[in-house]
């Protein structure tokens, strides 16, 4: 029921809003909570396990029963708190967990089966049979339990992440916040004010108390008015700060356009990284409950969200209001319900030496130890001395005292200490490096406490910084201390909340005990006290004094849990922001990347590289017919396909012979100039790295190639050999992958073809096989090394990216006029296979330079990287699994990769497994599948026949053991 | 977590790229003994304590860096250059 003329919402602007398809109507201003407890609305939840009636019991982000699902279809968003979703119009908003409706609930037999749900049920109850656990158990149980569901849609939503800086980090905007955001601001510090409400001001707008000579919400509308001014101030509303991680590391969740009917472009949520010199915490406190039999009937509340409702949001959450209290805050509420025109119907406060007041009727030294009415609240019982009382009250507001949000400071492993005067854990000095706290968060609970507070910790901040705070005047406000006498549970028989949101009672927390549950933390996970989407904001405390008070131990010997990241819940959506489809990965693309798709080939990803796999010609329908087209076309013609993927790694310097000699196992240093090396790199545990071909351009200029799979990590390992190992060489190393643009052109006819484009002459003289030079084409200049990955006499071209696509469609297309054309990747794979060329497939991090065939390689004049591991016994000789080529000989003429070797007529077992497959591919040009693969002593069983076994995919072929060479082994047609 | 990369300034970790154990700049002679080589490539501390890794500042100036870290506190207590560590060894 609203209360004329009260509040900060807008009146003029009327606002309708859905809550489960019938219309609500609230005003600009309000929350969902607001709006619904202004239209008299007390149902608004059922519980999590008992399917109990819930209303609203807060007013901020701690909310532990008001969960509801905004939005339909794709973009609906389960367990949003209704205390902060800000109503809009159209606005469509849904109650969870309940079947049919929020009001008939037929899973509320929950409730009455109660007696054997307690803690602990699951374990005991659901042990057998095994395999009922996965198929009906858990199902049945998730159906009935729960919160709020995802669409299992894609969603639409976008979101966001981003970077700030600053020196001083506000977090939080209440009295405190503001007061060290207004210091820090005015001494000249780049300050971000960060607070999860949608206005700034903190309990000032809730509270109905005076700063500076005016009001408090007003005090704090003009301290935002002065901060907005500010070019050195950020303000983010609607921004939870979740984490505090090293080195001044934060991490933040905005709430982007959540309450905007248009989000007009923008993201629904933005993960922040906010980097601060410095910080100051003034995240504030949260009341917590007390504990007695159906305390979480619809209609109890926090006390302090009974006075937001009042003094911001000009409702009364009910008609006659009953407070329960164990200290002064109670009576505060009782005070401002009367100034604003509410019946107080009574105030019970459990203490005997509670202070007097004319303005209501009061009974001190009394205990509320039961509520009745189901869906909504009609009375509470209270006991005295004398006996039990009952009044008839449609709101309980309850404060059983504060606990300071002391979260944030917990997250780099500190722990907070027990203060027995306020009855709460405070934080200690130093818990997150360049923190400092101030204000309720740590336990100074008065208005000007916070303000005198939050002006000191901003001055200690700029000092630290190395600014100056200046005269700080801490404007007038209250400075009441705070009474509390601690009361956690109200004994009783019946069931007594202590955690809301995952029905927790008081008798599972004793239970428990009972069962040697001790420690605070087998505690927890026994009962999932505190493990819900709230992760036990008001009620974790409490918990812990009932386990104490069962376990005969006091509070701070029983200890708290450990508080983690992030303060509130954060959507994976928010966190993984732009890394949906497309944006899961970069996707990189070849200077041709448009001239293949047009062509009509299918890309696949090389890594972060799209390659073309084939270019499907007329009339073909399947991958291989392309392929063997194309391999065919470049054994009898020539073919042209893009390499730019390999890494290109430009090295220059007076050293950079003997660097190349370090890192490769074979020796560059004599190389000449204009010559061309292929290279083996190896790792310092003596396995192979990485291979490719090396040029050397001049005197003391290499081009290295590497293979696309390694490009990024070889040009690491180059810099890792140069930093670390062989600083004194004068040598500098750059990709430049990127930059050029390199085609292989493959076949009989490559020179030929060259020689139409390339404007000097291209002969055996000019470019031996393994030459390499500068060549220009129609004025370009280029690069031509004459290198071979297919056995056929072929070249690489390379030009300055900016000319790839058209070098390559002018190729293809003269190539097209001599019987060739493109091919891709899958004929790449076939030619390379059937002369006998390795791949990551076969140098895949386990294998030797000696497996592959290249022992010589390593060279015995020098030391290179992984030289001596390489000689270790167990990494050569007979027992290795080695290189070999493979046939079909049998009637299976299949091979498939990843298949294992036995001998023929051993049982194809782990035991007589003798090595595996790597590569195959069907060879039109030997009409047979090759493949290759790593055989125990293989190179001394050429013409030996074994048994190739798939288990996976059912293949069992009979191959013969060859040479991996397959074709031209003379290796005259390089030459060509 | 931020590191100060001395060529850079002060960057957030998702710039770098972390390899393990300062002790790879101490690689051994060719001919040292095999115990040597075992202990170079195979064999690290894991300290509850102060620690030296290297990281790679490959999201930036390519520079190899000697950081020196409390793996309890998380505390970074400085950031060299991996080429003048060597260099001043050497």
């Amino acid at each position: 029921m609203r209360i004329a003329d009260k509040g900060l919402v807008d009146r003029t602007q009327r606002v309708t809003f859905t809550f489960d398809g019938q219309p609500v109507h609230g005003y600009a201003g309000d929350t969902v909570a607001s709006a619904l407890l202004a239209s008299d609305v007390k149902l608004v939840a059922r519980s999590f396990k008992y399917h109990r009636p819930r209303g609203v019991m807060g007013a901020g982000s701690e909310e532990a029963n008001a969960l509801i699902t905004v939005g339909s279809g794709a973009q609906q968003d389960p367990n949003i708190r209704a205390t902060q979703q800000e109503i809009f119009a159209g606005l469509e908003t849904r109650s969870q967990n309940r079947w049919p409706t929020l009001d008939v609930d037929l899973l509320a037999a929950n409730d009455f089966a109660a007696p054997f749900l307690g803690a602990g049920f699951y374990y005991k109850t659901f042990m057998w049979p095994k395999a009922f656990w996965e198929k009906i158990y858990e199902p049945v149980i998730r159906r009935a339990a729960g919160l709020g569901a995802l669409s299992r849609q894609h969603n639409p939503d976008s979101y966001e992440k981003a970077f700030a800086f600053c020196d001083l980090l506000v977090i939080g905007a209440g009295p405190s916040g503001l007061m060290a955001a207004l210091t820090a601001a005015r001494a000249g510090a780049e300050v971000i004010l960060a607070d999860e409400d949608s206005i700034m001001g903190g309990r000032l707008n809730g509270d109905a108390g005076d700063v500076g000579g005016m009001g408090g919400a007003d005090w704090a509308a003009k301290a935002v008015d002065e901060l907005e001014a500010m070019p050195n101030v950020r303000l983010m509303t609607r921004t939870t700060v979740t984490g505090a991680y090293d080195q001044g590391t934060f991490g933040a969740i905005e709430r982007v356009s959540h309450h905007l009917a248009n989000a007009g472009g923008r993201p629904k949520e933005c993960f922040w990284r906010i980097v601060a010199k410095r910080s100051v915490l003034c995240a504030g406190a949260i009341e917590r409950p007390i504990a007695f039999e159906n305390n979480d009937r619809p209609g109890i509340m926090m006390a302090s969200a009974v006075r937001t409702y009042v003094n911001r949001y000009g409702v009364a959450p009910g008609k006659a209001v009953t407070v329960f209290t164990n200290n002064d805050s109670g009576h505060q509420t009782a005070r401002e319900l009367i100034a604003a025109g509410v019946h107080v119907a009574m105030v019970i406060d459990s203490r005997r030496d509670a202070p007097d007041s004319g303005d209501y009727p009061m009974v001190k030294g009394a205990e509320v130890c039961n509520a009745g009415g189901r869906k909504a609240l009609e009375s509470v019982t209270y006991r005295t001395m004398i006996g039990e009382e009952k009044v008839a009250t449609d709101c309980l507001a309850v404060s059983g005292g504060w606990n300071p949000s002391v979260h944030l400071t917990c997250h780099m492993n500190g722990r907070p200490v027990w203060r027995e005067d306020i009855q709460s854990f405070v934080p200690t000095d130093g818990m997150i490096p360049g923190m400092t706290t101030a204000g309720a968060c740590q336990g100074s609970f008065s208005t000007h406490a916070a303000l005198r507070e939050g002006a000191a910790a901003a001055g200690a901040a700029l000092e630290a910084l190395g600014m100056d705070a200046g005269a700080i005047e801490v404007p007038a406000a209250e400075d009441a201390p705070y009474n509390v006498t601690p009361l956690w549970a109200v004994g009783g028989k019946g069931r007594a909340w202590l955690d809301f949101q995952n029905d927790v009672t008081v008798k599972d927390v004793k239970q428990a005990a009972k069962e040697n549950f001790r420690s605070v933390e087998h505690m927890k996970r026994y009962t999932t006290q505190g493990m819900s989407p709230d992760q036990g904001k008001n009620s974790n405390v409490g918990a812990l004094a009932v386990l104490a008070d069962a376990t005969g131990r006091g509070i701070p010997e029983t200890g708290t849990t450990t508080f983690r990241p992030p303060f509130v819940p954060v959507s994976i959506a928010a966190l993984g922001a732009g890394a949906q489809g497309d944006g899961f990965a970069p996707q990189r693309f070849t200077t041709s990347h448009k001239a293949s798709v047009d062509a009509g080939a299918p890309m696949i990803e090389a890594g972060l590289w799209y390659r073309p796999s084939y270019y499907p010609a007329a009339g073909e329908t399947t991958w291989r017919q392309s392929c063997d087209r194309e391999v065919t076309m470049v054994r009898e013609a020539v073919g042209v396909c893009d390499v730019s993927t390999l890494g290109k790694i430009d090295i220059q310097g007076a050293d950079a012979a003997e660097f190349l000699d370090f890192v490769y196992c074979n020796m560059f240093s004599t190389l000449k100039v204009g010559r061309v090396r292929y290279g083996l790199m190896l790792r310092e545990d003596g396995t192979v790295m990485d291979d490719g071909t090396t040029a050397r351009w001049g005197e003391s200029h290499f081009v290295m190639t590497t293979t696309t799979a390694a490009a990024g990590p070889v040009m690491r390992h180059l810099e890792y050999v140069h930093q670390c190992l062989r600083p004194e060489l004068d040598v500098a190393m750059i990709s430049t992958t990127e930059q050029w643009a390199q085609f292989a052109v493959a076949g009989p006819k490559s020179r030929e073809l060259l020689n139409t484009l390339v404007d000097e002459d291209i002969d055996n003289d000019s470019f031996p096989f393994m030459g390499c030079g500068e060549i220009t084409v129609q004025g370009i200049k280029g690069r031509l090394f004459r290198i071979s990955f297919s056995g056929e006499h072929a070249y690489e071209i390379a030009v300055p990216a900016r000319y790839g696509e058209s070098l390559y469609r002018m190729m293809v297309a003269k190539a097209a006029t001599m019987g060739g054309g493109a091919y891709g990747m899958e004929a790449l794979n076939v030619l390379r296979i059937e002369k006998g060329f390795i791949t990551h497939a076969e140098i895949h991090g386990r294998t030797t330079a000696f497996d592959v065939g290249m022992g010589r390689m390593v060279s015995a004049k020098k030391d290179c990287v992984g030289k001596t591991m390489s000689e270790r016994p167990g990494l050569h000789g007979d027992e290795r699994e080695q290189l070999v080529g493979l046939k079909p000989v049998g009637p299976v003429k299949q091979l498939t990769a990843g298949a294992h070797l036995f001998d023929v007529g051993a049982e194809p077992t782990r035991e007589n497994e003798l090595g595996y497959t790597t590569s195959v591919g069907f060879s039109p040009t030997m009409q047979s599948f090759l493949g290759f693969g790593f055989l125990r002593n293989g190179r001394a069983r050429h013409g030996d026949e074994v048994m190739m076994v798939d288990h996976l995919r059912g293949v069992t072929t009979r191959c013969e053991v060859c040479d991996p060479v397959f074709f031209d082994p003379e290796g005259g047609r390089v030459r060509g | 977590m931020r590191l100060t990369c001395p060529n850079c300034g002060e960057r957030d970790r998702r710039e770098f790229y972390y390899v393990g154990d300062a002790v790879a700049l101490q690689r051994p002679d060719a001919d040292a003994s095999d115990v040597v080589w075992d202990d170079y490539v195979h064999n690290r501390d894991n300290p509850a304590g102060v620690t030296r890794d290297l990281w790679y500042h490959e999201g930036g100036c390519g520079a190899w860096i000697v950081v020196t870290r409390n793996t309890v506190t998380h505390e970074v207590l400085g950031c060299e250059l991996a080429s003048k560590v060597k260099e001043a060894s050497a």
